[in-house]
């Protein structure tokens, strides 16, 4: 059974969705800027009648069709709405593929007589396409080449065995090949494919180079062309359309406990969990307000996360009411299923000792920011200020420290403050009083010295004084502190407390 | 120095309510707390508060149990404090507030403590003490005789349920272990 292949064409994919939110009457053009100059990106059928083209000036367009409406292009839209475009094709068949920037390839084999023939399937392609606003046009061959040239140029369907004559009358360019072979094709008058068909392939190839016989043997079969169909990522994203508009606080929660709950089945079916929601809230003067929350570890439990939203879901404007919302966890994270009930049971709340941890951590993370919630990690270094590493608490896991050996340690650092010691302090000897944050010390007992080297290889300005002394002064006073003495630039300092 | 029998329960901080500690070796106090405490701690900072309890100088168990929060402004930190209790997994929240604290602070944070069975103490300057908390303590590290001795003085100034009392408690500040001084003319 030969294959049968379905490719979509939308020739005014940019246009017609970013005319699907904001529709304008008369002619539309997006604007690309590229160099220095702005170009129609993408124009809609009125201004298309009215002589413009792609990739035209945009000052030109503008000359021949004074009222033209125009937007920047949004390449990134684009391609969403070509992603969202090749999902939906899944009704059509399990294979499908972008082709191209604005096209989609369907393997339809043993699929049309689900719709009716093939005939049935295409009409309802085209009835669904414009029903969303999208110009599109299909052709139904059973090479990837000719569905390609058949669906930019008129689209059909060709029967088995009919190939040569039905892409016969078409253009060469229609063939994929690139730009110069189809200009070297057009200056010895081979305009259509008909005509390169019949031609020996020998000489062809030679004056053409391999590209032109390679498109050519594709778009009839001769040489095989699979279609890769792209891996469906797992989209975790769900919605909600309101008849009528909410605006009440507890109403948007009660809808968000709706959305989290098919979220959270959705996640626990790819065994993810859910590291940032965003929840887009859409009013009905078009504007749209994002919620976003993160969670200190992978989750997919919708009582614990919906105690998130409520902070900021507060502060939302609902304007004249919110009539869609949409929920997307845009972050997500591997949570195997895991066994519960392991005698490590909170006392009586039914939550696991972990697990509230890491509400607490999402909260705070939420109000002062993940970066303000932080754990030790120990460092390899030997420089006080970075033999410990201050990282995210929600982004990583506590790392037992190292043994305690060599010389002590403070248990409080703090950055270098300057100590006054009235010029009494001897080379080689910590002073003997010193002040420091307006209090007098007078010293005790003092070890060390234990010297301490800058890292040459990283240039802190907190060690441009270069190296240092460290001692561990004990006071008269009960303070026992961390001093250093900076012997290429003579002072005391002191940056730490002991115990 | 005749070491004293005690109970160690004495210097310990009642579960479920909120101390508070001053002088200048407030922060070795909270230390010793944080290492006889079993469950995770919970250090709140203001953002631009200069020091940081340094990890290698820590005692043995207390740095991979440590977190540490840095809240912005007063409210957002006394907000991290009252969160931190409220949770019961914590074990013990050190804080270290700015501003002396209201009574509905000290009140709520009580009740905080409370709901979360857990344990909070907050090291205070002199004389910016709430009146809410169930303990104050004045610690000072004291200058020690011998080379290898940490001696500090923690004097319990506030009770609530018990009297005021002075210790002075050899803490080397590595370990849990510590020897008390038994206190002349007593």
């Amino acid at each position: 059974m030969a294959r049968r292949l379905l490719s979509i064409w939308f020739p005014r994919l940019a246009s017609d969705t970013a005319l699907r939110k904001r529709p304008v009457e008369g002619a539309f053009a997006l604007t690309h800027r590229s160099g220095n100059t702005d170009h129609i990106h993408c124009l809609n059928q009125m201004a298309a009648s009215r002589g413009l083209h792609r990739g035209m000036a945009l000052a030109d367009a503008r000359a021949i069709c004074p009222g033209l409406e125009t937007r920047p292009a949004d390449l990134e839209r684009e391609a969403a709405a070509l992603m969202a475009l090749r999902r939906w094709a899944g009704r059509y068949s399990p294979m499908v593929a972008r082709d191209g920037s604005d096209g989609l390839i369907a393997d339809i084999t043993g699929v049309p007589h689900l719709f009716g023939g093939e005939d049935d399937l295409r009409s309802d392609l085209h009835a669904r396409l414009e029903r969303a606003g999208l110009a599109g046009a299909s052709a139904i061959t059973e090479t990837r080449g000719a569905a390609y040239a058949l669906a930019r140029h008129g689209g059909g369907i060709v029967p088995e065995g009919k190939l040569g004559d039905a892409i016969g009358h078409l253009p060469v360019t229609a063939l994929r090949i690139d730009k110069q072979t189809a200009q070297a094709l057009a200056q010895v008058g081979l305009g259509q494919i008909a005509d390169i068909i019949s031609l020996p392939r020998a000489p062809l190839t030679r004056r053409f180079g391999r590209g032109l016989t390679l498109r050519l043997d594709q778009a009839l079969g001769a040489q095989p062309e699979p279609i890769t169909p792209e891996t469906e990522l797992a989209h975790f994203g769900v919605r909600m359309t309101f008849p009528d508009p909410i605006g009440l606080q507890a109403d948007v929660m009660a809808g968000l406990s709706h959305l989290l709950e098919r979220l959270c089945e959705t996640l626990a079916r790819h065994h993810r969990g859910a590291r940032r929601l965003r929840l887009d809230l859409q009013r009905v003067d078009r504007e749209t307000s994002q919620v976003e929350i993160g969670l200190a570890r992978p989750m997919r439990d919708p009582e614990r996360i919906i105690a998130l939203f409520a902070k900021g879901v507060e502060t939302v404007e609902a304007g004249f009411g919110i009539e869609a919302m949409r929920l997307t966890a845009h972050v997500t994270e591997d949570l195997p299923p895991e066994q519960l009930g392991n005698g490590q049971q909170g006392n009586g709340s039914g939550l696991r000792h972990e697990d509230a941890l890491a509400d607490l951590f999402s909260r705070l993370g939420n109000r002062l920011g993940f970066d303000r919630v932080l754990r030790l990690h120990p460092a390899q270094s030997s420089i006080p200020e970075r033999s410990f590493l201050l990282t995210s608490a929600a982004y990583s896991d506590p790392e037992a420290s190292p043994h305690r050996t060599g010389p002590e340690r403070p248990i409080i650092i703090f950055p270098p403050e300057p100590v006054m010691t009235g010029g009494l302090s001897q080379p080689g000897h910590p002073p003997a009083r010193f002040r420091w944050r307006r209090m007098s010390f007078t010293t005790l007992r003092a070890t060390g010295p234990e010297r301490i080297t800058p890292e040459w290889w990283f240039d802190d300005p907190a060690w441009r004084t270069g190296l240092r002394d460290y001692w561990r002064v004990e006071t008269r006073e009960g303070m026992r502190l961390w001093l250093f003495y900076t012997p290429q630039s003579p002072a005391w300092s002191v940056q730490g407390e002991f115990a | 120095m005749p070491v004293e029998s005690v109970s160690t329960e004495a210097l310990g901080l009642a579960t479920g309510r909120v101390h508070e500690a001053q002088g200048g070796g407030r922060r070795s106090f909270a230390l010793f707390q944080a290492v006889r405490n079993t469950g995770p701690l919970i250090w709140v900072l203001s953002a631009h508060a200069p020091h940081l309890p340094m990890l290698r100088g820590l005692p043995e168990g207390v740095g991979h149990r440590l977190h540490i929060v840095r809240a912005k402004t007063e409210t957002d930190l006394l907000w991290a404090i009252e969160e931190s209790l409220r949770s019961s997994p914590v074990g013990l929240v050190i804080a270290e507030p700015e501003k002396p604290l209201s009574l509905t602070a000290g009140r709520r944070l009580q009740l905080a403590a409370e709901a979360g069975k857990t344990t909070g103490l907050m090291l205070i300057r002199e004389g910016q003490g709430s009146n809410a908390a169930e303990t104050r303590w004045k610690c000072a590290p004291l200058p020690s005789g011998t080379r290898d001795s940490t001696p500090h003085c923690w004097e319990i100034i506030k009770n609530k349920r018990g009297t005021n009392r002075t210790w002075t408690v050899h803490w080397n500040g590595a370990t849990a272990a510590f020897n008390l001084v038994s206190e002349t003319g007593e």
